[in-house]
């Protein structure tokens, strides 16, 4: 008995092991939350995904090569991620690995990547993510960071000096309050009220009266997402307070106009990506040929609107099959000295220009200026 | 002073949501002495089937009586699937049904629905309505009546019918219940029934205010929890007052504390109640005659 199995499994393994490599020569690992708490996320993460290797195989893939992708959900859990990670670099042998929906399951990734030298794209907006910079870690979203610069920029515009800020207790609120505060200082913005509320939360009002009372404020900052921002937006209509409201790039999607209702969005601004006002990009923008042909694939395919999200998959995708086109190879070596040297690669989230301290490779033209008029997004400038 | 009456309009919004979701629990609580963690997914399901028959064509009323009867359908079901056939198990082994029944239905409502946040329209507008410099939504004033009128149905039903009674009977002691006539398999799907219904209609009324999606439960249910434990369990009065309370704390903690403290204060009121009254605010002392 034992002697049988001795001689089976290795010769099962071959078997194995061949159909794999002549089925398919280029593997690509994914790990994004397409359920759990950050699902509206990793849900259209997914679906890009998925829409694209089967796009890319039809083309007959990359150098002639068909690309196999290995995706697993990890559901927004950080330990999940992790034995995923470890099972796509030990098990499923992929080249590289895409996903990280959250800033938590990215690290959780990244790490297990790094030690292994698989290059890594992730797909979420903490700057820790690539500052410091590691070897083979990228990432394709704007940092929060660079979203409050955005914004700092547009109100200087304006001659605001004194704003509130009610942020949500998730990750991505505190974190984007924690940045806010910490670069605010550069534009003289002076933060005189600042207020938090949980994402479950039903109504804002008691903090944005609060808000409303600071004394001398000329505008309000909302760094979440999900449903808090549109009752945050509701609210502040409700209370009838007339100074300008930003949301952060985590509503900006037709959803948010939508749930938070026409007449109370009607003049918000937020810093967004160009996939959100595709129809609006000059013919001349380097973006707008990528734009439009993913969002008529994905609404096409799925019978749902793009969202930002989304298109940081695209994005992360675009950059490895660029890398690996260019670097000719399936060694993780040459597949990160390839990501390193990307210049002027036009995404769905800006223009990547990527080098050796620079794992992100945007900058803040790659965010534009949106305000809600009439119900519908509009460029700013 | 039109800044406190804007922390108390806040408090009775949030307040409203929390009554309506305990109001859900009092029904199953009392017939079988069962906190049903279900109850959330009941209140999500109510949105939820409302969202979506009204996308497909249905007018809003018509879509909100959809979804009570399909959600009170479902309640049916998770009795005599899930409950039922665990006669006899102790209670707590009925209260970790629920939570994997809760479990269920929201994996169920990701499959069947989406993963995205809804909403559909409030029901008289949006225009807030001003009271001395402070503002109130009306669809909060449609939540606030709508759990006082699920409070009063219930007390009633359980103060002057035979058939609530009978509820009341069978979570006493469910063999006497049966000795004197109380048909106590009917008494327990009844009562999932309208738990079911209740928490669908209180689904109907808030979604316009809170948005709603698959994951929308648990959050409920716990706060929810939270406001029946501090008005009394299994007391329709309880139930209303303890979640009004509990939405009234969090606004004040909110507006003159800090933001960042309202939960923290919430469950320290709670906490100081239950250990001087753990009976609850409006709960009465239950003795056990031998």
């Amino acid at each position: 008995m034992i002697k049988t199995l001795k001689t089976t499994v290795p010769v099962a393994l071959i078997a194995l092991g061949l159909t794999g490599a002549a089925h398919a020569e280029i593997k690509l690992g994914a790990s994004v939350s397409a359920t759990g708490p950050a699902a509206f996320l990793g849900d259209p993460e997914a679906k890009t995904l998925e829409m694209l290797v089967e796009e890319l195989n039809a083309k007959g893939g990359i150098n002639g090569e068909e690309v196999e992708l290995v995706l697993y959900d990890d559901g927004g859990d950080a330990n999940k991620a992790r034995t995923f990670a470890t099972r796509l670099i030990e098990d499923d042998e992929v080249q590289a690995i895409i996903g990280g929906t959250t800033t938590g399951t990215s690290m959780s990734i990244l790490s297990v990547a790094e030690d292994a030298e698989v290059p890594f794209i992730s797909l979420a907006g903490a700057i820790d993510i690539i500052q410091p910079v590691k070897p083979f870690t990228f990432k394709t979203p704007h940092t929060d960071r660079m979203a409050c610069q955005k914004i700092f920029e547009d109100m200087q515009k304006r001659s605001i000096t004194k704003i509130g800020m009610i942020s949500g207790t998730d990750g991505f609120g505190a974190s984007m309050q924690a940045q806010c505060k910490d670069v605010v200082a550069e534009y003289d913005i002076e933060i005189v009220a600042d207020e938090t509320y949980d994402p479950k939360d039903a109504d804002m009002t008691a903090q944005l009266t609060k808000i409303k009372n600071a004394a001398g404020i000329q505008a309000v900052l909302n760094p979440g997402f999900g449903q808090g921002p549109s009752i945050v937006t509701r609210n502040y209509k409700q209370l009838g307070i007339d100074l300008p409201l930003y949301q952060s790039h985590g509503v900006a999607s037709d959803g948010f106009i939508e749930l938070a209702g026409k007449d109370a969005a009607e003049g918000v601004r937020l810093p967004g990506t160009a996939l959100l006002v595709a129809d609006l990009l000059a013919d001349d923008d380097a973006q707008k040929p990528v734009v439009a042909a993913y969002k008529k694939a994905f609404e096409d395919r799925y019978e749902m609107p793009v969202s930002t999200f989304g298109g940081y998959a695209h994005d992360g995708f675009a950059l490895m099959v660029n890398a690996i086109t260019a670097a000719g190879s399936n060694e993780p070596e040459a597949i990160r000295d390839a990501l390193e040297s990307v210049a002027g690669l036009a995404g769905t989230t800006g223009i990547y220009t990527m080098s050796a301290e620079d794992h992100l490779g945007l900058d803040l033209s790659a965010f534009r200026m949106l305000e809600v008029r009439n119900g519908a997004w509009s460029i700013v400038e | 002073m039109s800044e406190l009456l804007q922390f108390l309009f806040s408090g009775l919004t949030v307040g409203a949501v929390y009554a309506l979701v305990a109001l859900g629990f009092t029904i199953i609580y009392n017939a079988s002495g069962v906190v049903n963690f279900a109850q959330g997914e009941f209140v999500m399901l109510g949105g939820m089937i409302t969202v979506f028959a009204h996308a497909a064509g249905l007018p809003l009323p018509l879509a909100a009586l959809l979804a009570i009867a399909a959600t009170a359908a479902i309640g049916v079901g998770l009795n005599k699937f899930a409950i039922e056939p665990a006669r006899g198990a102790p209670v707590v082994s009925l209260i970790i049904i629920t939570i994997g029944a809760s479990i269920f239905i929201r994996g169920a409502a990701q499959l069947i629905f989406d993963k995205q946040i809804h909403s559909f329209p409030s029901f008289s507008g949006d225009d807030p309505i001003h009271v001395m410099g402070a503002t109130i939504l009306t669809q909060s004033l449609w939540a606030i009546g709508g759990a006082f009128a699920v409070f009063v149905g219930l007390w009633l039903f359980f103060t002057r019918t035979i058939l609530g009674r009978a509820v009341l009977a069978t979570s006493n002691n469910r063999l006497a219940a049966q000795l004197v006539g109380i048909n106590t398999d009917f008494v327990m799907t009844l009562s999932f029934t309208l738990s079911a219904a209740i928490g669908a209609f209180a689904g109907v009324l808030i979604t316009p205010i809170t948005m709603t999606s698959y994951d929308v439960g648990l959050g409920l249910a716990l706060k929810g929890f939270a406001g029946a434990m501090l008005g009394g369990m299994g007391n329709p009065k309880g139930a209303f007052a303890g979640g009004l309370l509990l939405g009234l704390l969090e606004a004040l903690t909110a507006g003159y504390l800090s933001s960042q403290y309202k939960e923290a204060a919430a469950f320290v009121v709670i906490l100081a109640v239950l250990f001087f009254m753990p009976q609850g605010l409006f709960g009465s002392k239950s003795t056990d005659r031998v």
